[in-house]
C-alpha cells in the first residue's frame, strides 16, 4: 500500500515536471519577445539617461552621471510642467471615478434602455485616441466649432469664444475631451463589479431600514474597493503619462499651458535631438507613476477584502 | 507525453525558422521600391505628386515610388524616427529650410554634390540651392521656393471703400478699423500663430518689416531689441484691438486658409498654395475675390528705407545618408525637380528654374495655368524680400523658445520686452551647449 502511493507521487510529480517543462518551452517565445521589446530598451534607455546624446547617426555620447536628472529637476520649466500633469491627472481621475460610479449605478438600476445605455458607453471609449483628440479640437474651433455654435443658439455667449487660445481654459478643455473618452472605461469596470456583488447584503439594510444613500455609502461603496482601486491606478498611470490627446488638440499651447510631461519629453527626444535628456525624463515619469501606484496600494489596498 | 514532447518541439522550431526567414533583409526582386517623405500643405497637393510618381515610374519600370505625405508640423520629427530604422523607413525626405544644420551634423543627408549637373547647378535659382547647400557641398535636390505672401479680399476693401491695399502695417490697421466698424469682416486680419513654426514667420514678416533681426552681425539674439519688441507688440494690440482675429494664437497655416476661404477676413498672411484654393469653389466662398499685394512694411522701416519683407520657406528633397537605393532615389528627385515637371504642375508651385522668368519663357510659363498670370508676378515681386531664418544646427529647441514668448506676451502672460529677453537668454544658452 505504502509502495503504491509513493509511486504514484513519484509519477504524479513527474508528470507535473513534464507539464513545466513543456509550459516553459511554450512560453519561452513570448518570454524572448518580452525581454526584447520591453526590457531590452527600458535598461537601454536608463544608460542612456546617463549621457548627453545628441540624435544622429554615430555621434559621440559624453557620460554625464546623473547631469540630465539634475539639468531637468533645476529646471522651473519642468516643475511647471509637472504640476501640470498632476492637475490634468487629479482633475481628470477624479471626474472619471465620481461620472463613472454614477453612470455605473445608473446602469445597475436597470432603467428603461439600460441595454442601449451600456452598449453606447463603448462607443466613446473604442474611438482611437488621436480620433477622438481630432473630433474635439474641431468641436473647440473658434470659427467653425459646435461648442461656439451650440452656446451661440443658446444665447449664452455673444460672440465665438477662441477656446484654445485661452491660457486659463485650454488644459481645462483638454480634460473634458479626455473624460469623454475614458468615464466609458472607469463606468463599465466599476458596472461589472456592483453586478458582482451579493444582493443580500443590500435586502439586509433596507429590511434594517436604511435609506438608498446609506445602503450605497455603507455598502456597496466598501465593496467596491477593490474594483475602484484597479480603475483608479490604470488610470491614474494613463492620465500622468499623457500625451497624444494634448499633441492632436493644443500641440503645447497656448504659451505652453497645455505642455504635459510625456510632451517635454517626447520634444527633448525627437524634435530638439537631446535624447539623454528625454531618456532622463522618461524614467524622472516612472518614478513618479511607481509612487502614485504605491501610494493608491498603501491606502486603498485591503488584502481580505481581495480574498473574500 | 514524449510525443506531445516532441510535437511541441517540432512545432517550436518552425515557427523560428519561419521568423527567422521572416526577418531577414529582403533580397531586391523585380523593381526596387523607394519611400518618399513629404508635407500635405504648402506645394503640391498629394494627388499631383502621386501622378508624378505614376509617371515617373511609367519611364522607369525598374522603380517602384510609395510617396507618403503629413502635415508640415509633423515632418521634421518623422524623419528622426524614420532614420533610427535600419534600413531608413524612408529613402528620401522633403526638407525645410532650417533643418539642413541639424540633420547635416546629425549624418542624415547624403552628400549630392557630385550628382548635381551643371544644368541644374546654373539653371536653379542661387537661392534654391542656398537651402541644400553648407560649406561647398550640397545635400538634396530644390523642390518648392517659397515665401509669405500678403493676400487680401478686394470685395471687402472696395465695400469698405479702399481702392488701394495697405503698403505700411499702420495702413493696414487703419483699412481693419474701417472694415471691422462698418461690420464688413468682425475680425479682419488672420495669422498663424499657433506654438508652431508658423508664428516664427509670421513675426519674421514684421521683424524685418520694421527693420529688425533674429541676430547681429555677431551672431548673438537681437530680436528682443526695440524694433523687435515694436513688432512684437504690435501684434499684441492687433489682437487686443479685435483686429486679428483672436483665434490666430492657436491657427497653422491650414486654419487660416479655412478663415480666409470662407471670407470672414480681408486679409490674410500666408504661403503660396492658399491662391489657388482661394478660386476652387470647392474649397473657397471667395473665389475671384482674392488678390495679391507686396507684404506691407512699418512706416519706421519704409522710412529707414526697407522697401519689402517675407520670410523665405523654401524646401528640398533631401535622400537619407543610410538608403540603400540612393541612385534611383537621385533619379526620382531630379524628375521632381525636372524644369518639364515643375512647368506643367506650376499653379500651386511655380519652377525653381530662373531661365522659366526671363524672355520668352516667361510668357509660356505666364501661360502654363490660370493662376500663373497672378502668381508668377507675384512671386517675382515678393521672393527679392524673402529673409532667412538662422542656420545654426539648434534651430529647433531656439524657435521652441521663440514661439513661447511670442505666445506668453499675446496670451499677457509675459511683457513683449521680458518675454523676448528669455527667449534670448535661451538662444544664448543654445549656442554655449
Amino acid at each position: 500500500m505504502t509502495i503504491n502511493s509513493n509511486s504514484r507521487v513519484k509519477q504524479r510529480l513527474s508528470v507535473r515536471e513534464q507539464d513545466a517543462r513543456i509550459a516553459w518551452l511554450l512560453v519561452t517565445p513570448s518570454l524572448l519577445v518580452i525581454l526584447g521589446v520591453t526590457l531590452w530598451p527600458i535598461i537601454s534607455t536608463f544608460v542612456l539617461s546617463f549621457f548627453v546624446a545628441p540624435t544622429g547617426i554615430n555621434q559621440v555620447r559624453t557620460f554625464v552621471g546623473f547631469g540630465n536628472y539634475l539639468e531637468m529637476l533645476r529646471d522651473p520649466a519642468f516643475w511647471e510642467t509637472i504640476k501640470r500633469t498632476l492637475y490634468f491627472t487629479a482633475v481628470s481621475v477624479g471626474l472619471e471615478l465620481i461620472l463613472g460610479l454614477a453612470i455605473a449605478q445608473l446602469i445597475h438600476s436597470r432603467p428603461w434602455g439600460w441595454k442601449f445605455l451600456r452598449f453606447s458607453l463603448i462607443i466613446p471609449w473604442a474611438v482611437p485616441t488621436i480620433v477622438n483628440g481630432a473630433m474635439w479640437r474641431w468641436i473647440y474651433s473658434a470659427d467653425f466649432g459646435a461648442l461656439n455654435g451650440i452656446l451661440f443658439q443658446l444665447g449664452l455667449i455673444e460672440h465665438y469664444v477662441p477656446w484654445l487660445t485661452l491660457s486659463g481654459a485650454a488644459m481645462n478643455l483638454v480634460i473634458l475631451a479626455d473624460l469623454w473618452h475614458t468615464v466609458p472605461f472607469v463606468a463599465l469596470i466599476l458596472q461589472a463589479a456592483l453586478a458582482a456583488l451579493p444582493e443580500e447584503l443590500n435586502e439586509a439594510a433596507a429590511v434594517d431600514g436604511a435609506n438608498a444613500f446609506q445602503r450605497f455609502w455603507h455598502i456597496r461603496l466598501p465593496l467596491l474597493r477593490p474594483a475602484i482601486l484597479v480603475a483608479l491606478i490604470i488610470r491614474t498611470v494613463e492620465a500622468f503619462r499623457v500625451f497624444d490627446i494634448v499633441y492632436i488638440i493644443t500641440s503645447g499651447g497656448p504659451a505652453s499651458k497645455t505642455i504635459t510631461i510625456s510632451y517635454l519629453t517626447y520634444l527633448y527626444s525627437f524634435s530638439y535631438g537631446k535624447q539623454g535628456t528625454g531618456a532622463a525624463l522618461s524614467f524622472l515619469i516612472s518614478i513618479c507613476t511607481i509612487i502614485l501606484a504605491i501610494l493608491y496600494i498603501r491606502f486603498l489596498y485591503r488584502p481580505e477584502e481581495t480574498q473574500s | 507525453m514524449r510525443t506531445m514532447y516532441k510535437i511541441t518541439l517540432f512545432a517550436l522550431t518552425l515557427l523560428f525558422v519561419v521568423g527567422a526567414v521572416g526577418c531577414a533583409p529582403q533580397q531586391a526582386a523585380g523593381p526596387v521600391t523607394i519611400h518618399v517623405l513629404t508635407m500635405d500643405q504648402a506645394g503640391l497637393k498629394p494627388a499631383e505628386i502621386d501622378q508624378i510618381a505614376r509617371d515617373f515610374e511609367a519611364q522607369n519600370p525598374d522603380i517602384k515610388v510609395v510617396m507618403e505625405y503629413l502635415g508640415y508640423d509633423f515632418i521634421h520629427d518623422k524623419i528622426t524616427t524614420g532614420m533610427a530604422a535600419k534600413p531608413p523607413a524612408y529613402d528620401a525626405a522633403m526638407i525645410d529650410v532650417i533643418w539642413p544644420d541639424e540633420f547635416i551634423k546629425a549624418g542624415y543627408l547624403l552628400d549630392v554634390t557630385d550628382r548635381v549637373t551643371p544644368e541644374m547647378k546654373e539653371g536653379i535659382f542661387p537661392a534654391a540651392w542656398n537651402g541644400v547647400s553648407r560649406n561647398g557641398k550640397v545635400y538634396g535636390m530644390p523642390w518648392l521656393m517659397d515665401v509669405k505672401y500678403f493676400m487680401y479680399n478686394k470685395d471687402m476693401l472696395q465695400q469698405a471703400g479702399f481702392n488701394e491695399p495697405p503698403k505700411t502695417w499702420e495702413e493696414l490697421v487703419e483699412q481693419a478699423k474701417v472694415i471691422k466698424e462698418q461690420g464688413i469682416a468682425e475680425f479682419p486680419i488672420t495669422w498663424s500663430w499657433n506654438q508652431k513654426e508658423g508664428v516664427v514667420c509670421d513675426y519674421a514678416v514684421l521683424l524685418f518689416g520694421n527693420g529688425g533681426a533674429f541676430v547681429d552681425a555677431s551672431g548673438k539674439p537681437a530680436f528682443n531689441d526695440e524694433k523687435g519688441v515694436e513688432a512684437l507688440t504690435w501684434m499684441k494690440q492687433t489682437v487686443e484691438d479685435g483686429l486679428t482675429n483672436p483665434s490666430a494664437v492657436s491657427s497653422d497655416e491650414m486654419a487660416v486658409e479655412a478663415d480666409f476661404l470662407a471670407g470672414k477676413s480681408a486679409f490674410a498672411v500666408n504661403w503660396l498654395f492658399q491662391y489657388s484654393d482661394s478660386n476652387d469653389p470647392s474649397k473657397s466662398q471667395v473665389v475671384g475675390q482674392v488678390a495679391f499685394a507686396p507684404m506691407p512694411v512699418f512706416k519706421a522701416g519704409a522710412d529707414a528705407g526697407i522697401k519689402g519683407s517675407s520670410v523665405d520657406g523654401s524646401s528640398s528633397f533631401a535622400i537619407m545618408a543610410t538608403t540603400p537605393y540612393p541612385d534611383q532615389t537621385w533619379k526620382f528627385l531630379a524628375y521632381l525637380a525636372s524644369n518639364e515637371v515643375q512647368i506643367k504642375h506650376s499653379a500651386q508651385m511655380l519652377p525653381i528654374w530662373k531661365a522659366d522668368f526671363e524672355g520668352d519663357a516667361l510668357a509660356k510659363l505666364e501661360a502654363a495655368t490660370p493662376a500663373n498670370p497672378v502668381t508668377v508676378p507675384a512671386f517675382l515681386a515678393q521672393f527679392p524680400y524673402a529673409n532667412e531664418r538662422p542656420t545654426v544646427p539648434y534651430y529647433n529647441e531656439a524657435s521652441a523658445a521663440l514661439q513661447l514668448a511670442i505666445q506668453e506676451a499675446l496670451t499677457g502672460v509675459k511683457s513683449p520686452k521680458d518675454a523676448l529677453d528669455a527667449a534670448a537668454a535661451k538662444w544664448i544658452e543654445l549656442a554655449g551647449q
